[in-house]
């Protein structure tokens, strides 16, 4: 094909993808705007083997059709509530195919020292992304313990890696291309693995949203080594898109980038000691709601009630309960109430999981508010109702100074008049911090257990 | 083929600068979409991660006397296609859901 043809296709493919984005800003558009983007690639495919002479080579069809037909098959089984591992999986197997085609352009003789090079990144980067999405699924899938783990020497390792990975690229432009490989594998594949390792649990949000980024860095490098401007072009976008998803959770947790790759979760030292002080103090002050009169049970406010938000946290994902959720709210609207959800960007284990879930038990989309659009209205409403959040509502963060939270932007569930809590326990959430919320002596249920159960408890009072 | 991306200098600068654009275009558009549907944006970003299988393919085309390569070619072919399938077709699942009560209401 006429190189020529071949640029000005790939800009107007590389140009319908954008458009396909753009279309999924909206709700309304975003089931088209979805399959304009599976037209693309459908015509991006079929252009890159006509363009390699290789439109009857049936090896490739076969191995596309493989892929395809396994990944279908478990897109229909797949479960709203596996998608975080699922995102992530699919995350790393696409690095995992960068990291290939970097490999194979690697050891293949006839190239260019620039297309050495890329080729060495992307199979540095690609295997990064797919050791590294490989442990943040199975750490969301709790396969691996959630909890950030850390090896003696977890740092000095991670920079040796780093460097050798670096070495091995090196290796690349000077024409040792097996050494090279070895390499950049081994030390690539091990650094993914040590820097998902040590990740925690509430910071899997920006550990995806990095690693899902990098996916893309590593597929543009691929198509530098492999001369393929449509690669180049397409891979970028998901590059920045990743990118950019990462900056808003870093802000949303109001965490650094870098303390999150270090791994500074919690500040585990000094505040740990005050906080079993705080736990002393408020195990009593949280018996105080206990004692109140029988008769004014969580239901009896929630029936007066014209105006809720619920605002939903990882608990409601972990006990699956956004079906009773949703029959909560069906009622409460039955009783004339408006139900509104105070959704924190960071709630849950991804960028919008919280979304997902609910839409899955078919809440209206219109119901969902950003922490923004919804933050000042706390103080007028009746009644909130916390459905396995903590850390997203914890007053702590606009005043203890010097605690992991401190900064980050909170929903102001404590406004509330009236506040009833369905978590699991009274314990910190993973930020680690004490919850004065959980203390308040006037307007505070607590249905302890296990958040399902909690809700249907309410549904049967009502 | 007298292609200007296999030229030693122009090459690698018009790939990067094809990368750049493309990043910095791609930000600006996908800073539009609401935090609502950033799940779905994410595993549409995976779909369209599995892009690779462009390079896949062309790695595929090229080497097919030299068998080792030829299997890796095809291997990842194959998980690059895992991606662009399972990713659109997750993504769709998921759109679906968030658009239901539309249908439901253009239905009636």
């Amino acid at each position: 094909m006429n190189p020529i043809l071949f640029y000005i296709l790939s800009a107007v493919l590389s140009g319908l993808v954008l458009f396909g984005l753009s279309m999924q800003s909206k709700v309304k558009s975003a089931v088209s705007g979805n399959l304009v983007c599976v037209g693309v690639m459908c015509f991006a495919i079929l252009l890159t083997l006509v363009n390699a002479n290789a439109v009857f080579n049936w090896k490739l069809w076969a191995a596309m059709a493989v892929g395809a037909v396994i990944s279908l098959i478990w897109a229909k089984k797949v479960k709203m509530i596996e998608m975080p591992q699922t995102v992530a999986l699919l995350n790393g197997i696409g690095g995992l195919a960068s990291a290939l085609v970097g490999s194979i352009e690697l050891v293949s003789s006839n190239s260019t020292v620039f297309a050495d090079i890329t080729a060495a990144l992307a199979l540095v980067i690609g295997a990064v992304t797919f050791s590294g999405s490989l442990v943040a699924a199975l750490k969301l899938a709790r396969i691996f313990d959630s909890r950030p783990s850390k090896l003696p020497g977890h740092s000095t390792i991670s920079i040796l890696l780093l460097a050798l990975c670096l070495i091995g690229v090196a290796l690349a432009a000077f024409g040792f291309r097996i050494a090279s490989l070895i390499i950049c594998t081994v030390c690539a594949l091990l650094f993914g693995w040590l820097f998902a390792l040590r990740v925690g649990g509430a910071d899997m949000p920006v550990a995806i949203s990095l690693l899902n980024s990098l996916s893309g860095v590593a597929g543009a490098l691929a198509g530098m080594a492999t001369a393929n401007v449509l690669l180049v072009a397409v891979s970028g976008i998901v590059g920045s898109s990743g990118l950019l998803l990462t900056q808003i959770m870093c802000r949303a947790m109001n965490r650094r980038l870098m303390d999150i790759l270090l791994g500074k979760t919690v500040a585990i030292g000094k505040t740990a000691e005050k906080q079993t002080d705080i736990t002393a103090e408020s195990s009593v002050k949280i018996t105080v709601p206990e004692e109140e009169p029988i008769e004014q049970s969580p239901a009896f406010s929630l029936k007066n009630a014209k105006n809720i938000i619920i605002v939903p946290g990882y608990g409601m994902a972990l006990s699956q309960a956004q079906h009773k959720v949703k029959e909560l709210c069906s009622r409460l609207e039955a009783n004339g109430a408006s139900v509104r959800f105070a959704i924190h960007p960071v709630a849950g284990r991804m960028p919008g999981h919280m979304n997902v879930l609910l839409a899955e038990a078919d809440i209206d989309y219109e119901q969902l508010y950003e922490l923004e659009s919804i933050n000042d209205d706390f103080k007028g409403c009746d009644v909130v109702i916390v459905v396995g959040a903590n850390d997203v509502m914890n007053p702590a963060a606009r005043e203890a100074e010097g605690t992991p939270i401190y900064g980050m932007p909170i929903l102001n569930v404590d406004e509330a008049p009236e506040v009833i809590i369905c978590n699991y326990d009274l314990r910190p959430g993973y930020a680690g911090v004490e919850n004065p919320l959980y203390s308040r002596s006037q307007g505070l249920r607590l249905l302890l257990g296990d958040a399902k159960e909690s809700l249907e408890i309410l549904i049967g009072e009502l | 083929m007298n292609n200007i991306l296999l030229h030693p200098v122009w090459g690698p600068l018009v790939l990067i600068g094809v990368f750049a654009a493309a990043s910095i275009l791609g930000y600006m558009i996908i800073k539009k979409v609401p935090s609502l549907l950033h799940t779905p944006l994410m595993s549409g970003m995976n779909a369209l991660s599995g892009i690779t299988v462009l390079g896949a393919l062309i790695a595929g085309a090229t080497s097919s006397n030299m068998i080792p390569s030829l299997i890796l070619a095809l291997a990842a072919a194959a998980l690059a296609m895992v991606n662009v399938a399972g990713g659109f077709a997750v993504t769709h699942k998921m759109l679906r859901m968030f658009s239901k009560k539309d249908k439901e209401d253009a239905q009636e």
